[in-house]
């Protein structure tokens, strides 16, 4: 059901709206955010420099940034949806060409307080286009081959754009991501069970080609992917980050070392200890148990948000919702099975945990799109 | 746009299911996940902790310091000095070329010292330490250290570094020491952990490479936490290493000093030995060079100037040096004559000035011949015709065993390397070396140290010292290692008749005290000192001609072997003097100096020489270079 057919009067206004924000939802985010905070700390050996300062900044304007936002009514953003999309896609064809030549190859643009990616815009951008299409769209035509090609292409232009960078982890889920909505939505299966098979054939092929004449990638390509399967073969090499996650992950055992306490981390043996790898000062320093919390919060923002999302009888509110949370899920989900040497390292954040304003900023006004749907979700009488 | 109830229903219903399958596959995911966790951090975190101990743990060795190398008067020959120097490691050396520029104000750093740096640099691996400049000044360091916040990456460090406060006196005795080369390891059977410091001094040349295991002591270690650049955290545990032992050498600082002073000007060598221990008290080859240049680092430019000098510098001579001991090797002749009891002591033989053998003629070098001419009168004149008849009646076999028993042609148990074993060649040698067969001409050569003989200054001295005692002596360089000392390994009898051996050492006495003998010029006057010698002039080309009118690398060369007292031997002195002509005029002087040096303990009375020499004695001796006592033994304690 559309917004517009809804009883407006059951929709909270004004500032009472503030009663109707999810906050568990808020609170959930901040516990994640405060785990990034000490693990930040953590890796500059005890300091709130760095790190673990602008990045409670960057949180606190995050959460005025998603309160605001949640406060301004869906179908506002549901209007905004195209406008977003075309935005950030001008955005990343901006970085695209003018950042190879003016700035060396940046895939960001600076805005003075901080640095735009332009993909992060794209994830959640995406996000409401397909769900806004999908609401637009008549039920009966969600499986039509015509009206599936066009979100399709709506994916794969900026995904191609992000690839291009090269940014694999952020093309990802970019497709990952609107695939989602798209199942949300209510695609036929046998388009994914199509996708899936032909994926599966493809991954066949280029294994079973390797060493024949018409082998489908490059000698190097191979070897990477070998890497990935086996990080011990080059442990100082290309299988050095892994390796070295994977020790200081293992090291943590139950109860981990302690805070502050973690030799890996704290000794620079890990790569990237602040973005991609903090999970693995989490779990060295607080052990399985840290590592499980984590977690379970992560579940807990997930679930909230699809509970959102099933009792929202906006289908856009619902759809936005559930793409959100997905990627926010592919996000977690990534970045912990590359750590744990299960996913190959593509460079994707721990959201909310990993330091860096683009990613945080865009995750809370994301929430605040999923927080609007929540405050102004229809409420049907009785 | 309106649609019907049952299609949002049914839509939504749709959404609902699809909603709880997409969170269901999450939470299965993120079950796994966990699960993974699980296995990682539970079940094999043993595994992991094992490897982060081994990731970040590592084991530093701590060079020890080498043992100490002193005289048998305990005056330090080789010690090790604290030494100043700063270095810079890749991962730190950002601001390079302002820090150079800075120390180029400060303490003056060179600009092929900065060219050498970025270099070494470029290099390097990011925590390797590039050393800036060694062996800084204690004020250029503490200048250094006072200016580190315009420094950044700059370390000072201190360390031990060899020094050698005797300078040249030692350099072919001591050797010296200078970093391993990968040329070194692949020599070694066991590669000691301290070799893969970079740089880690070890024992190049003389008793430093011959007592290296000795000297080196044993590896500390400190235990440090590292991050991944192998830049230290902190330390964990330190144990120091073990020094090395300390040497204490048989040698005596001053009378090597004598030795290199008097020595100066020529490419010559000496031995003094002690003749009852076989002791070495001295062996100096000239010239000389000061071996702190190798610890340092020497130039091109100054090891070129070493290399290519005609007097050789390098190879120690007293040692390593093979001469042909002309005459010198005259007594050998007549003990082994006298043992196959082929002539008697009294016996004359008839010298015309040359003799006949096989076609060939051989002459004396006094062509006017010496006439009838006994055992003594032969050693005293250094008469050729008459060995030349002892050659031919004992046999070049006898001669050459009865080198051997004193000591040529054999290669002692010193530590010094690259010492020759001389040759006393026999009738087997020549077929093995030569191809051909022994002749009779041969035997006359070899009888007055000329052909094939050849003899180290080392041998000669031996081989005084055991015609002046009559006993087996063995020389002796390390008195004692870590105040153990050594075994004296001189030992029994050479089981050659007292009576013969008598009448040589008369023959030698004459040598230096009868108005007639060879080296009557150079004797001691004092009683209880007198010298017992032999002169040699071995020649060095065929055709007989002047020395003077020859160029020196064509000259003869002047050899003098003796012992004194004459009536109870205390000291054997050898000397030989490259080129430098006749035995008599310049190895004779230079042995009798020698020996008075010894024997008093210090530079040597006038009264000693013969009245008429002591004015040229008194400019000879005042003119010598020598070292006083405090010059630079006390040295080192400016630190």
């Amino acid at each position: 059901m559309s917004y517009l057919e809804h009883n407006l009067k059951t929709v909270p206004t004004g500032l009472s709206k503030i009663l109707f924000v999810n906050w568990a939802l808020v609170v959930l985010l901040t516990a994640v955010a405060c785990i990034g905070f000490i693990m930040l700390y953590s890796n500059a050996g005890g300091a709130f420099n760095p790190w673990a300062a602008p990045q409670m900044k960057r949180f606190g304007v995050g959460l005025g940034l998603m309160l605001m936002i949640g406060m301004v009514p869906i179908w506002f953003w549901r209007n905004m949806a195209g406008v977003g999309y075309v935005l950030s896609l001008v955005l990343l064809l901006v970085v695209e060409f003018f950042g190879d030549v003016g700035m060396g190859a940046q895939r960001w643009i600076d805005l003075g307080f901080m640095r735009l990616q332009p993909s992060e815009l794209m994830k959640i951008t995406l996000v409401m286009l397909l769900a806004g299409y999908y609401d637009w769209l008549d039920i009966k035509k969600v499986s039509h081959p015509l009206w599936v090609a066009i979100p399709v292409f709506l994916i794969l232009l900026p995904t191609a754009l992000v690839l291009k960078q090269p940014d694999l982890g952020t093309s990802l889920l970019l497709v990952f991501g609107g695939a989602i909505v798209m199942f949300a939505a209510g695609v036929s299966w046998w388009y994914f069970g199509a996708i899936a098979a032909m994926g599966g054939t493809l991954v066949t092929f280029v294994f079973s080609s390797r060493g024949t004449p018409w082998q489908l990638l490059k000698d190097y390509q191979y070897r990477r992917i070998d890497t990935f399967l086996d990080p011990s073969s080059d442990p100082l090499g290309a299988g050095y980050h892994i390796t070295q996650s994977k020790i200081a992950l293992g090291s943590g055992g139950w109860t981990g070392r302690g805070f502050m306490q973690g030799t890996q981390s704290r000794l620079n043996f890990l790569p990237e200890k602040h973005t991609d790898f903090i999970f693995t000062t989490l779990a060295e320093e607080f052990g399985f148990l840290g590592g499980i919390s984590l977690l379970m919060l992560y579940a807990g923002i997930v679930i909230f948000c699809l509970i959102s999302a099933m009792n929202n009888k906006d289908r856009f509110g619902a759809l936005v919702t559930i793409g959100i949370a997905a990627t926010f899920f592919l996000f977690f989900a990534v970045n912990m099975s590359m750590v744990m040497g299960l996913a190959p390292v593509v460079g994707v954040p721990l959201p909310m945990v990993s330091y860096g304003g683009s990613a945080m900023l865009v995750l809370m006004v994301a929430f605040g799109i999923v927080q609007s749907a929540h405050i102004h979700r229809p409420r049907t009488k009785s | 746009m309106r649609r019907s109830p049952a299609d949002t229903a049914e839509s939504a219903k749709k959404l609902t299911r699809r909603t709880l399958f997409l969170g269901g596959s999450q939470l299965v995911f993120m079950g796994a996940l966990g699960l993974r966790m699980r296995y990682m951090q539970v079940d094999q975190a043993e595994e992991f902790r094992l490897l982060a101990d081994e990731n970040r743990l590592k084991i530093h060795l701590l060079p020890p310091a080498r043992g100490l190398i002193y005289d048998r008067s305990g005056t330090v020959i080789a010690e090790n000095e604290q030494t100043f120097r700063i270095v810079i490691r890749k991962e730190d050396a950002s601001q390079l070329d302002m820090v150079l520029a800075e120390l180029e104000t400060l303490i003056g750093l060179t600009q092929d010292d900065q060219d050498r740096v970025r270099k070494e640099l470029k290099n390097a691996g990011p925590s390797a330490p590039v050393t800036i400049l060694d062996r800084l000044t204690w004020e250029a360091f503490s200048t250094v250290a006072a200016n580190a916040p315009a420094l950044p990456g700059v370390s000072p460090e201190v360390g031990l570094s060899r020094d050698y406060p005797l300078k040249d006196d030692f350099a072919h005795l001591i050797g010296y020491v200078g970093p391993v080369s990968s040329y070194d390891l692949s020599r070694m059977d066991h590669i000691d952990p301290l070799m893969r410091i970079p740089k880690f001094p070890i024992g190049k040349s003389g008793v430093e490479k011959m007592m290296e295991d000795t000297l080196r002591g044993n590896a500390g270690t400190v235990r440090v936490e590292q991050n991944v650049h192998g830049r230290i955290i902190r330390e964990l545990e330190r144990k120091e290493g073990i020094a090395g032992n300390n040497l204490q050498l048989t040698l005596d600082h001053q009378l090597q000093n004598f030795v290199q002073a008097r020595l100066a000007g020529e490419s010559a060598s000496a031995v003094i030995m002690d003749v009852e221990t076989g002791d070495i008290l001295a062996a100096g080859s000239t010239p000389a060079f000061d071996p702190n240049l190798f610890v340092r680092g020497i130039s091109i430019i100054n090891y070129n100037a070493l290399l290519e000098n005609i007097y050789r510098p390098l190879p120690s001579k007293s040692v390593q040096g093979a001469y042909p001991p002309g005459s010198t090797f005259k007594m050998v002749t007549a003990l082994a004559a006298l043992e196959a009891g082929v002539v008697t002591p009294d016996e004359t033989v008839r010298c015309m000035g040359h003799t006949e053998v096989g076609g060939r003629r051989f002459h004396c070098w006094k062509r006017a011949g010496h006439g009838n001419i006994n055992l003594t009168g032969s050693l005293r004149h250094s008469c050729d015709v008459y060995y030349y008849e002892m050659a031919q009646r004992a046999g070049i076999e006898n001669i050459a065993a009865m080198g051997r028993r004193l000591g040529l042609g054999e290669e002692y148990d010193l530590p010094l390397p690259g010492m020759s074993s001389g040759l006393m060649p026999d009738k087997q040698w020549k077929r093995d070396n030569r191809g051909a067969d022994w002749v009779i001409g041969d035997s006359l050569n070899a009888s007055i140290g000329q052909g094939f003989v050849l003899t180290t200054p080392m041998q000669l001295a031996v081989m005084t010292s055991r015609l002046a005692t009559g006993r087996e002596i063995v020389p002796r360089l390390i008195k004692s290692i870590d105040g153990v000392e050594q075994p004296i390994k001189s030992g029994g009898p050479l089981n050659i008749n007292e009576n013969m051996l008598r009448s040589v050492r008369q023959g030698m006495y004459e040598v230096s005290n009868s108005n007639r003998g060879t080296a009557y010029s150079s004797r001691i006057v004092t009683d209880g000192m007198r010298l017992a010698g032999k002169t040699g002039t071995s020649q060095t080309r065929n055709a007989v001609v002047n020395n003077k009118n020859v160029p020196w690398e064509e000259r003869d060369h002047a050899l003098f072997v003796a012992f004194a007292p004459h009536d109870a031997p205390k000291y054997a002195v050898s000397v030989v003097i490259e080129h430098g002509g006749g035995g008599s005029t310049a190895a004779a002087p230079v042995a009798r100096d020698l020996m008075l040096f010894a024997l008093h303990g210090a530079v040597p009375p006038l009264a000693s020489y013969p009245q008429s020499q002591r004015g040229t004695i008194k400019t000879l001796l005042d003119a010598l270079p020598l070292r006083t006592d405090g010059d630079n033994a006390t040295k080192r304690s400016n630190a």
